[in-house]
Formats: C-alpha cells, sequence, structure tokens
C-alpha cells in the first residue's frame, strides 16, 4: 500500500520547548489513522505542522510525492489536506451552504471581472459548485439545512458541517481533531460508521485526534501514540493496548 | 439547466434599487428642472437652497461613492482602514495631472472637452474616472502589500500612518524630488468640464453632475453586491469571520485581502476623480484625517457590509456636517433671536450620535441582515432567559 502523506523526522519548537521532536509518520492510501496521547503530548501541533500552521524546525512532508513543507496553508489545503478544529472554527455568519463554497475557493476559477459581468461560465461554475455543496451536504445527513447559518445549527450538526467543509476541498487526506468532543456514545458509534463510509465512498484517508479510545480502537487501522513530542509507540490497536509504554504515559509507572 | 430561486436577500436588493433609481431620478428633476423653472414659488425656491443647495447634495453624493468604496474594505473583508482618504486625493490628482493645464509644458489631448490648442494634459473625463480607477487600484495593492499582514488594531495603526502620508505628499509636493506634482497648497485651479455628447457640463451645471455622480455610485453597488454574492465576496466574509480558518480553507489571505483594497481603492480613484469636477479644483489640504474617521462613521452608523445602509449613512452624515446644521442653526436663531453657533457643535453631535447608536442600534440604520443577528445575540439570549425564568 503507498503512502499519501510521508513525514520524515519532524521536529518543532517553540523558542526552547520541543513540541515535536523528530516524529516519522505516514498516511496510506484509504485508511484511517489515529494519533492519541494524554494532553499536551503534541497532537494539535502535530496535526498544524501537516496543514501548513506551523514550519516544522526540522524534518520534512511529502504529499502524494511533492514536498510540502514550505507551502503556506492555503496551498496545502487547495492539493488536498484537508481538516476539522478542535473547537469548532465555522463561519458562523455564512450559511452551510456558503461555508462549503467557501472551502471550493480554490477549485473555482472566476474572477472579479466575470464575476461583475456575471458570465455564462461564471453562472454555470456557480451553480455546479452550489450542486457540490448540497451533495457533500446530503452527504453528511445535514442536507436540510442549506440555507440556514451555520451558527444556528445544533453542536451535532455543526460538527457535520465542519466535516462537510473540510469534504468541499475534495481532500486526499482528512484530519479530525477530536471529533467525538462532547458526543454521547451512541453519537460516537454513528461517528464510527460514518468515518468507514467517509473512506470507502469518497476515496481518502481519514486521520484522527482522538480521546474516545472506544471509538479509536474500533475505528483506527493504525495507532500512533505521541507522549511529550515524542512517538512511543505505533501498530495495530492491539498492539497498542498492550504496550507497556503507553500505559505508562496515560496512567504512570508502576510501582516497583 | 435549473432555475436558481431568488433569495429573499436578493428580493430585498431590487427593490431597494427601484428605491434608489426613484430617488436619484427625483433628485435629478428637481435640480436640473424644477429649480431653474420661472413659475417655482420664492419660497420653494430659496427653502431648497437653505437646507438643500445644488453643491451640497452633490458633495454628499461623493461621499457615497467613498463610503461605498470603504464598505467593501471594512464592511466585507472587515479591514479596518483609517486612511482611506489616500485614495481620494490620489484620485483626486488623477483629475489634476491628467484633466487641466497643470503640465503646462506638454500638449497633450485626448477626446478631451477643451480645444487643442490649450497646454497641458486633456483626457476625456469617462477615461480619467477609470485611470483614476485603477490608478487608486494600483496604490491599493502598493500600500497593501506590506500593511495587510497586520491584523486588526496593527493595521489600522498603519493605515492611519498612509493616510497622513500621501496627502501630505500633495501637500508638500510642489518639489517631489525636483518635480512639481501637485502645485502644493495652491492646488490644481480648473479641470476639465465634463464632456456629456451634445455639450459640456460647467462648474455650474449642478443637475447634470447630480446625475452623473447618482450613476457612479449605482455602478459601485452594481460591482459590490455582484462582488459580494460571488466566489471573492464569499471569501472576504470569510477572511471577516475567521481568518485561520479561511486560510484552513484553501482562502489565499493575502490575495484576497488585497483584492478587497484594490475594488475600494478603485471606488476611491472614482470618488477622487468626481470630486476634483465637483470643486473644479484639487486643493491638498481638503484631504484631511478628519475625512478618514468620517468616512468610516458612514460606513458604521449607515451599517456595515450593507450597501443601501451605506448609501443613507453617507448621504445623511455629509448633509448633516454640510448643510443641514447650518441651516437648522439659522432658522432656529431667526425663529427665537438667539445668536448660537450651531454648525460649532459639529463634533459634538456626531459624538452624540455615536454613543446613542453605539447604545441602542450597534448594527446601524440598516444593517446586514447577518450582522444584525449577531450583534443582538446577547440582548436575544436575555430575553429567551427571562422567557424561561417565567416558565
Amino acid at each position: 500500500m503507498t503512502n499519501v502523506l510521508e513525514a520524515k523526522d519532524v521536529s518543532v519548537a517553540f523558542g526552547g520547548l520541543l513540541a515535536v521532536n523528530s516524529v516519522d509518520f505516514n498516511i496510506p492510501e484509504q485508511s484511517v489513522v489515529s494519533l492519541i496521547g494524554p494532553n499536551g503530548a503534541g497532537k494539535t501541533t502535530f496535526f498544524n505542522v501537516l496543514t501548513g500552521l506551523y514550519k516544522p524546525s526540522a524534518g520534512s512532508i511529502q504529499f502524494n510525492g511533492r514536498d510540502i513543507t514550505d507551502l503556506p496553508p492555503h496551498k496545502i489545503a487547495s492539493i488536498g489536506i484537508a481538516r476539522t478544529f478542535q473547537n469548532i472554527r465555522l463561519f458562523g455568519l455564512m450559511t452551510a451552504q456558503e461555508n462549503l463554497l467557501v472551502a471550493m475557493h480554490s477549485h473555482l476559477k472566476s474572477g472579479i471581472t466575470s464575476t461583475i459581468l456575471r458570465t455564462p461560465k461564471q453562472r454555470r461554475e456557480e451553480l455546479a459548485a452550489e450542486a457540490k455543496a448540497q451533495e457533500i451536504l446530503d452527504f453528511v445527513g445535514i442536507g436540510k439545512w442549506t440555507h440556514e447559518f451555520a451558527r444556528n445549527l445544533s453542536y451535532g450538526d455543526q460538527r457535520r458541517l465542519e466535516v462537510a467543509r473540510a469534504l468541499a476541498l475534495d481532500p486526499k487526506i482528512l484530519l479530525l481533531d477530536e471529533p467525538t468532543a462532547g458526543m454521547n456514545p451512541q453519537e460516537s458509534q454513528v461517528f464510527v460508521d460514518f468515518v468507514r463510509r467517509l473512506v470507502k465512498e469518497r476515496d481518502l484517508s481519514v486521520m484522527l485526534i482522538e480521546h474516545d479510545m472506544k471509538v479509536v480502537m474500533s475505528v483506527s487501522e493504525r495507532i500512533t501514540v505521541l507522549d511529550q513530542g515524542e512517538k512511543i509507540a505505533e501498530g495495530s490497536p492491539e498492539q497498542i493496548k498492550n504496550n507497556p509504554r503507553v500505559v505508562e504515559a496515560y496512567l504512570g509507572k508502576a510501582k516497583s | 439547466m435549473a432555475k436558481r430561486p431568488i433569495s429573499n436577500v436578493t428580493l430585498s436588493n431590487r427593490k431597494w434599487a427601484l428605491g434608489y433609481t426613484i430617488a436619484g431620478a427625483l433628485l435629478f428633476l428637481i435640480y436640473q428642472f424644477l429649480l431653474p423653472w420661472n413659475g417655482l414659488p420664492d419660497g420653494i425656491y430659496r427653502g431648497v437652497y437653505q437646507w438643500m443647495p445644488p453643491a451640497a447634495v452633490n458633495e454628499s453624493l461623493v461621499y457615497v461613492i467613498m463610503a461605498l468604496g470603504l464598505n467593501i474594505v471594512v464592511g466585507y473583508a472587515g479591514l479596518l482602514d483609517l486612511g482611506y482618504v489616500a485614495f481620494w486625493a490620489i484620485g483626486g490628482y488623477c483629475a489634476g495631472w491628467f484633466m487641466s493645464e497643470f503640465f503646462y509644458f506638454l500638449n497633450i489631448h485626448f477626446f478631451g472637452s477643451v480645444g487643442l490648442d490649450r497646454p497641458g494634459i486633456h483626457i476625456n473625463f469617462w477615461m480619467v474616472l477609470i485611470i483614476g480607477g485603477f490608478v487608486c487600484a494600483l496604490f491599493g495593492v502598493l500600500i497593501g502589500a506590506p500593511t495587510l499582514r497586520l491584523k486588526s488594531d496593527y493595521l489600522a495603526l498603519v493605515t492611519l500612518g498612509f493616510g497622513e502620508i500621501i496627502p501630505q505628499v500633495f501637500f508638500n509636493g510642489e518639489n517631489f524630488f525636483g518635480f512639481n506634482i501637485s502645485n502644493g497648497t495652491k492646488g490644481i485651479v480648473i479641470v476639465d468640464p465634463i464632456p456629456v455628447g451634445v455639450k459640456n457640463l460647467g462648474p455650474f451645471d449642478f443637475g447634470w453632475k447630480l446625475l452623473i455622480f447618482i450613476l457612479l455610485a449605482a455602478v459601485m453597488v452594481f460591482i459590490s453586491l455582484r462582488l459580494r454574492r460571488g466566489r471573492l465576496g464569499r471569501a472576504w466574509l470569510a477572511i471577516r469571520e475567521d481568518e485561520l480558518a479561511a486560510s484552513m480553507m484553501g482562502v489565499p489571505l493575502m490575495r484576497t485581502k488585497l483584492a478587497s483594497y484594490a475594488v475600494g481603492a478603485f471606488a476611491g480613484g472614482l470618488g477622487g476623480v468626481a470630486f476634483a469636477t465637483h470643486v473644479n479644483g484639487v486643493y491638498a489640504e481638503r484631504f484631511n484625517f478628519a475625512i478618514s474617521i468620517f468616512l468610516l462613521a458612514m460606513v458604521v452608523l449607515g451599517g456595515m457590509g450593507n450597501v443601501w445602509g451605506v448609501i443613507l449613512g453617507a448621504f445623511v452624515l455629509s448633509w448633516v456636517n454640510g448643510t443641514g446644521l447650518v441651516a437648522f442653526g439659522k432658522t432656529f436663531n431667526s425663529q427665537f433671536g438667539t445668536n448660537i453657533d450651531f454648525a460649532s457643535f459639529t463634533f459634538l453631535l456626531f459624538g452624540l450620535v455615536l454613543i446613542l447608536m453605539m447604545l441602542f442600534r450597534r448594527e446601524g440604520f440598516l444593517p446586514e441582515s447577518r450582522l444584525k443577528l449577531v450583534l443582538n445575540e446577547d440582548e436575544l439570549d436575555t430575553a429567551s432567559e427571562a422567557k424561561k425564568a417565567k416558565k
């Protein structure tokens, strides 16, 4: 299986603090991989490096064989790495549809003049984009909220809309930052099925940061554990469950 | 191809556009035909001249054009610009350079409205409008490129700096590295009349000029509304909402912000050229800092992000500032035999209005529907909580 993303030896330093310390990380095609670790382990920082928000102080990131280490965030997003946020960051005063259309910005072409003149080409493009937005909204199950302001949606629907917005970028990799935060067990189960459907039907890979171990264990093909910026373990859910270093990182050392 | 249903926003815009057309047509008819009519009763004639003299209406419309431009930067993209007067100045000097005898050693004519024997550069007004717009757009990009990397307050401060620098450059422009670019404090006097096919509009053709200014404002409204609904307008809104999320969704921040600066500055250029033909000259001391703030107040009080609110805000505020207060003072003084200088209360009045608006109507006269939602949210929340408590 080929990797869509290969991060090699990535380090991030904030002043003297090494938030991420030479981490290698691969995402295979059409897979679900998870990143776990105690609070402050550097998970979200690592996410931010992948999406270009932070530049790594060392190491390189390859996406589909292309070096994206130094690309600005909007370029990285437009070539196929989309994300959601730990605390929802929708465009609250825009409708669900507009939220998705913003994400399609880099795929649309109309410029200032064609928009002002509303050329047939521009109109076709807009209509096609709106149709595609509707298709994605239906896919995540909030198709009836097309023209509702994002801030008026319920919490669960806002989370779905965030995923929908990320999908509108046509990503090859979808990074989900604690997607089940605030969900009850039933909702989490629905989410697990949703992730599986995502990978199968939309031909992408999902990378999760997640605290809910039930979700992580049931959905991930591979789990990577970070602790204090370092990768301490990697493997299948079974291997991770029984790894003494992981248990130690989460629960502390057993008294000997 | 499926037809898109007409949204409420479009419908309300259509209503407003109709209203704007009717109001504009009425103003034009009044100033072009009614006022010069001999049969007009003297009282009405004097009333109009006291309360709404033609020059003041025209000037208000120049403010409308400018405020519409600033609305794109502040209202749409959410970038605080305290130096917008810079574009007014640049637009004005474009008119001064290309439509007068200022460059007396040259003799360039291009469909100008004066005789070929006149020295200087004389380019057709309509082309100068476009030139002024694009020169300003270029300067918008030049000023924006270094400054737009800053955020909120810092951006505001730097724009404030540019708003001071550019008029100062013109103010002291008699010797700009050895060139005279502005005639300094003397200003560039007499710009060419506006050619409208059959005739040239002189300084006193207020009615026709009014019509032209109304049309220019309409063009800006059209551009604003079209852009707003399109790809770029959505990106502006997204940046206003959440810059980081926008960049994570593939919106290039710098380019998008620069575009808003450029389009906003374009309107500034139109306004500047229009103003130069309105006052028949370009005077550096007219472009002061207060105008930037004044324009900002128009946008904020009128209703940020809603072109119709901005038009109303700009028209009302510039009218109050220019004639309303003075005319009111005259009437008041002659009525009650007092001797109060009402014009000197301008700032007190504006301060008061701003405070009252912030207290009771934060979203402006005619707010954008989205903004209304968020600015009144606290009250809505408390209201719904109170309801719950009652139950």
